[in-house]
């Protein structure tokens, strides 16, 4: 054990990798699908299926992590874990050329995160390997409700066993579900993709009671009511969807089927959340990482460098702010290392986890705030990308945990108080 | 890899640290501060712990390789028991460490062993000069070559012990490039009355005059400042997260404790999302940190402008942590019975503090 910073060498490979990616397939197209909401970047998602099938697995797609190579010789020294290293570094990459598209990369997203955090072995190999197959697939988390969003344990969807089928049979309604429509609408291009339903099978039992339902594309009674028009990520789609008496197989459950005190199915939503919240951190790092540069190659264009090393008391106002954003991206990034190091490790990280959501949060949205302030006139024209990352970044700080949410998180923690002694 | 745990080595050596920041240091802050002295045997205590000896290589009388992870880790631990002490069991270093990444191998071998072998002693380092935009890099001190030695001119202040000290590094600007010299008490220093600061009140600090002030060719340090001035980056940011830590440790315990209108004052999210934010910011710029001391330690191109990011960083976040702190109490955290105000004293120093350490 050591504290040491050094990028592992598949992890540099993969960055160098998605960089080009970045650079040819999300740039060139950032401005038109931010213009034309709703169009679906069919190019890109079948560059990105085929080229993860043909490195062989593994789905910068996913939330969750490809497995872990096993070494040829059993006999040498096993290798740390860095499944979630790698994951949250090609995120950052991607996110860095284009966050919005990042969020349409087949693969499975928070669905799979889903399914890897509490499905069985069985569920896991029924559900997670299409992901491989021929055609791009997408999964979807739907956890929010009109009446239910930071409060997940308020929300209204209930699932009933019909013992006479057995069947479980669903009813409700969900909001901004990420990837909802491509995940449930079947089209020719895409595999049969699934939703991730969260409900009641208790409301007696609380958060006891809630489970998670996979909910395959197609699914009678299942219906996209709407796609948001929303400020940012406008390429990803945002779908309120309805449940009314929707039928699904027993064992598309995520976790027991029965109620009992000590059961609490709520938790797996939250150790998905200790996993995926680096994740979406790292996200939102990469959105800056992109602001930031774009600030500073635009400042060397005009002849501005940052002349760094002076006190403060020499720097311009602008280099000031350059500075300032340097430290806030830098120490972030660093936050989110820590948080999948630990996930790599088998550490409990609800904390760090939290803490770099809480971090990320804050400083990708002054960052990229920042950037179109200094750049003036430039910053706030859309010939530039610099308005549509501020726009992109801010979902950052909302989704997966609002800012306030972690905060009250990170604050339970450091003061070892429960849900019910700090609200 | 990346790597968020010490080694077996480092544990060890910052678990005696810890030990002594939380049983010797803190307990007697208090007092030193208000009494403007630091009791002698809680020094020397401190400086057999053998952090700067672990750091000093066998050939020059320490036991170690220098890291300044290691630095970094026994710098936040001894703030976090008290920053006066901290900087007094840490003042030898501003003398042997800046020789032993600039020096020669003569200068080494004639000067390190002999404070590395010694109880604590006070040799020093004379490097903030009294003007508000002071830089390191543009020194108004100057060094100018007669014959086989070197004129030093100029004004310094912060300098710690200077008045006892049996020899300093003086920097000065030599054809206008910050440079190390060995000066001994004999050579001519003028030492003002001891400077009197918002904080750092235990520890004896001066101002030092050189008017024509003649050393020997041979005392100049020849190697680059910059890798010494990153290494006093560095301990300045670890000084300003072990204070931050030592406020925000104390103002989560009272709030846990403290109620008003019926509820720990720790369940009011006001105060709750406060110490989220302060635990958060201390992490972020621990590991910043960490970052340019790893960089500093392998060598790596930018360790520099990483050492300088977390100085930069670490002020601003020492600043809002302990300010919150006092917050956090209220009116009683403006009374001198609890530590919080002087963490907040403290915390606004360390944007004038690189230079008093290092790591
Ligand atoms: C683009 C987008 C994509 C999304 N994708 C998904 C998805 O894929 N799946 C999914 O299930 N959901 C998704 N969401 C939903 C998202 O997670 C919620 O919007 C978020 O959790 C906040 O819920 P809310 O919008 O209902 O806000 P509310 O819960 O109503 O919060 C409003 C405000 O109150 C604050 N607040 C709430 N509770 C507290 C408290 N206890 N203490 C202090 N402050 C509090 C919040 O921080 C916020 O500032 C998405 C949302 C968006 C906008």
């Amino acid at each position: 054990m050591t504290i040491e910073f050094e990028t592992p060498k598949p992890i540099e490979n993969a960055r160098f990798l998605l960089q080009t990616v970045a650079d040819n397939m999300m740039r060139p197209v950032s401005r038109q699908f931010d213009e034309e909401e709703h169009t679906i970047p069919f190019s890109y998602i079948e560059f990105m299926h085929s080229a993860m099938r043909a490195m062989g697995g593994g789905s910068a797609g996913s939330l969750a992590p490809g497995e872990e190579k096993k070494p040829e010789d059993p006999n040498k020294p096993k290798r740390a874990p860095i499944a979630y290293q790698l994951l949250a570094n090609q995120l950052e990459m991607l996110s860095w050329g284009d966050v919005g598209m990042y969020l349409v990369t087949p693969g499975g997203g928070l669905g799979a995160a889903a399914v890897q955090a509490a499905g069985s072995p069985e569920q896991k190999a029924k559900f997670l390997a299409r992901f491989n197959e021929e055609k791009p697939t997408f999964a979807a988390m739907c956890m929010t409700e009109p009446h239910a969003g930071s409060d997940t344990s308020a929300i209204r969807t209930r699932a009933v066993l019909d013992e006479k089928t057995n069947e479980w049979v669903i009813n409700g309604e969900k909001i901004f579900v990420t990837a909802g429509d491509k995940s449930f609408t079947e089209r020719p291009e895409f595999g049969k993709g699934f939703l991730v339903v969260w409900a009641s099978i208790d409301p007696s039992a609380g958060r006891a009671g809630m489970r998670s339902f996979v909910v395959e594309a197609g699914t009678p009674g299942v219906k996209i009511t709407k796609l948001e028009h929303k400020m940012g990520i406008r390429v990803s789609d945002t779908a309120s969807i309805s449940f009314d008496n929707v039928r699904v197989p027993f064992e598309n459950i995520l976790g027991s089927p029965t109620v009992e005190k000590t059961t609490t199915g709520f938790k797996g939503a939250m150790a998905t959340f200790d996993a995926t919240r680096p994740l979406v951190a790292a996200t939102g790092v990469g959105v800056a990482r992109a602001a930031l540069e774009e600030v500073k190659k635009m400042l060397a264009e005009q002849g501005v460098t940052i002349r760094y090393g002076l006190p403060r008391q020499k720097l311009t106002a602008v280099e000031r702010d350059v500075v300032d954003m340097e430290i806030m991206l830098k120490s972030a990034w660093l936050m989110v290392l820590k948080a999948v190091w630990m996930a790599d490790n088998k550490q409990p990280n609800a904390l760090e986890s939290s803490m770099s959501k809480v971090k990320a949060g804050d400083v990708v949205t002054k960052i990229t705030q920042k950037a179109v302030e200094l750049m003036g006139p430039l910053g706030y024209s859309r010939e530039y990308l610099l308005e549509k990352w501020m726009r992109d970044a801010k979902i950052t700080d909302i989704y997966e945990g609002t800012g306030q949410i972690n905060r009250l998180v990170v604050a339970r923690q450091v003061l070892g108080y429960s849900g019910s002694e700090l609200r | 890899m990346y790597g968020f745990t010490p080694t077996d080595e480092q544990k060890m050596l910052i678990d005696t640290v810890v030990r002594y920041a939380k049983n010797d240091l803190r307990p007697a802050g208090h007092d030193a501060d208000e009494a403007k002295v630091l009791p002698p045997k809680l020094i020397s205590k401190g400086w057999e712990l053998g952090v700067l000896q672990a750091s000093v290589p066998e050939a020059y009388g320490g036991f170690g390789e220098r890291s300044a992870v290691t630095g970094v880790l026994a710098a936040e631990e001894l703030a976090f028991g008290d920053l006066a002490g901290a900087l007094a069991v840490m003042t030898p270093s501003l003398f042997v460490t800046p020789i032993l990444l600039a020096g020669s191998e003569e200068q080494k071998q004639t000067w390190i062993p002999p404070v590395i072998e010694a109880d604590w002693m006070p040799f020093t380092a004379a490097l903030i000069e009294p003007s508000f935009d002071f830089d390191p890099n543009a020194l108004k001190t100057t060094a100018v070559r007669e014959g086989d030695s070197y004129l030093l001119n100029g004004l310094k202040t912060y300098v710690p012990y200077a008045a006892e000290a049996e020899a300093m590094i003086v920097y000065a600007a030599l054809d206008g490039v910050t440079k190390g010299f060995i000066v001994q008490k004999g050579d001519g220093l003028t030492v003002s009355e001891r400077i009197k600061l918002m904080g750092l009140n235990a520890l004896p600090l001066y101002q030092v005059r050189l008017e024509n002030v003649r050393v020997p060719a041979a005392n100049l340090l020849e190697g680059d400042f910059a890798p010494v001035l990153a290494s006093m980056q560095v301990a300045n940011a670890a000084l300003a997260v072990g204070v931050a830590r030592a406020s925000f440790e104390y103002a989560r315990d009272y709030a846990k404790e403290r109620e008003a209108f019926g509820v720990k004052i720790a369940q009011k999210q006001a105060i709750a999302f406060m110490l989220a934010e302060m635990a958060t910011e201390i992490e972020a710029i621990r590991l910043l940190t960490w970052q340019a001391a790893w960089k500093l330690d392998t060598g790596k191109e930018d360790a520099f402008i990483d050492a300088y990011l977390a100085s930069t960083g670490a002020a601003d976040m020492v600043m809002m942590v302990t300010d919150r702190g006092v917050q956090i109490l209220g009116g009683h955290g403006y009374i001198r019975d609890h530590p919080v105000e002087k963490f907040m004293r403290e915390g606004r120093g360390f944007a004038s503090f690189t230079g008093l350490a290092i790591v």
